[in-house]
């Protein structure tokens, strides 16, 4: 194929992408998936927050590598069109994930622990039966 | 002749400015898709830690195991990428190969989580024992029925290409069905991380 054919094709909506693009997404993906693998089955020694953030890091790099290389989001494609329907569903998952754990967090803190609230039935039981 | 000149150079910029909707429409449902994703993903995240007295993550997951599975997923990925290069070049038996390696990668990785599954109701772990694994089941099965409903449209664009080859409707299927396809293992990152990795550390 020559270049030509190339640029005609990319103009086009819809790419297929080429090899090059194919081959270079699948080393970094390769890459991102046998750290993260690695760090976990080889206990390397590191506090657990750093290792959470790191795989969790990774992940989200591994993610736009797939959108870019195998998925070929780009801001051009369908006339924006595309990017902005990925930049509206990332904006809704936003909110539903931020807004889940914020929520069930603060119900959480708010809620009397069961352990707690043992506790106080039992207190509420011992002063009825001496009133009774 | 009916047509004039005139009239069919206006048909083919008609044509040029509306090409097939399927690309965006398609994405579109992808990206709806994967909002349901999201809220399994914060149902997880919001359960992950109600054991009920049952086991934990680390009684149950194995890395290895899912090693496996992730480069299942990462190969078919690529395989359906050189599927998609060779269907631009026309090339039919070339496009074929390669779904079917893809369709065989993805049936084994299909193979797997049932197995991970029979294997986990099995000892007691079922969908039924806590919080967590109830979550853990949403969501990982739901990721499972996707790539299962993946296999079947492959097989039957399969008998599709065979029977009429690389035709403009066939081609606008595949194209659908390869960014199904990586969108699948574009959610299996956030499983593998999310869901596996990142509590057995």
């Amino acid at each position: 194929m020559s270049a030509d054919t190339h640029n005609s094709h990319d103009s086009h909506s819809g790419g297929h992408g080429t090899m090059g693009q194919l081959m270079v997404g699948f080393a970094l993906a390769a890459l991102l998936t046998l750290i993260p693998f690695y760090l976990v089955m080889a206990e390397v020694e590191m506090s657990r927050q750093t290792l959470v953030a790191i795989i969790m890091g990774l992940g989200a790099v591994q993610i736009i590598v797939h959108l870019v290389f195998f998925l070929h989001l780009n801001t051009k494609s369908e006339g924006g069109s595309t990017f902005m329907a990925a930049i509206l569903a990332v904006i809704i998952l936003v909110i539903v994930l931020a807004g889940s754990l914020w929520v069930m967090h603060n119900m959480n803190e708010n809620m009397m622990p069961m352990h707690d609230m043992e506790q106080q039935l039992e207190q509420m039981r011992s002063l009825q039966s001496q009133q009774g | 002749m009916s047509h004039s000149p005139t009239a069919s150079v206006s048909i083919a910029q008609h044509e040029v400015h509306h090409e097939s909707p399927t690309p965006i429409g398609f994405w579109i449902y992808l990206m709806s898709d994967c909002i349901i994703f999201g809220a399994l993903f914060a149902t997880y995240a919001v359960l992950g830690g109600g054991f009920a007295g049952g086991p934990g993550p680390k009684d149950l997951f194995e890395p290895g195991f899912v090693a496996i599975e992730t480069a299942l997923l990462l190969f078919s990925s690529i395989t359906f990428g050189l599927a998609m290069l060779q269907a631009d070049k026309g090339k039919r038996d070339g496009t074929m190969m390669w779904l079917v390696i893809t369709g065989i990668l993805g049936a084994g990785f299909i193979a797997m989580e049932i197995y991970e599954f029979h294997h986990l109701i099995h000892i007691g772990a079922g969908p039924d024992r806590s919080a967590f694994l109830s979550s853990f089941f949403a969501l990982v099965g739901t990721h499972g029925l996707h790539v299962t409903g993946g296999i079947i449209w492959l097989v039957t664009l399969l008998s599709q290409i065979k029977i009429h080859g690389l035709t403009g409707a066939n081609m606008r299927r595949l194209g659908a069905l390869s960014m199904f396809w990586h969108f699948l293992d574009l959610i299996w990152i956030g499983v593998f991380s999310f869901v596996y990795l990142v509590r057995l550390v």
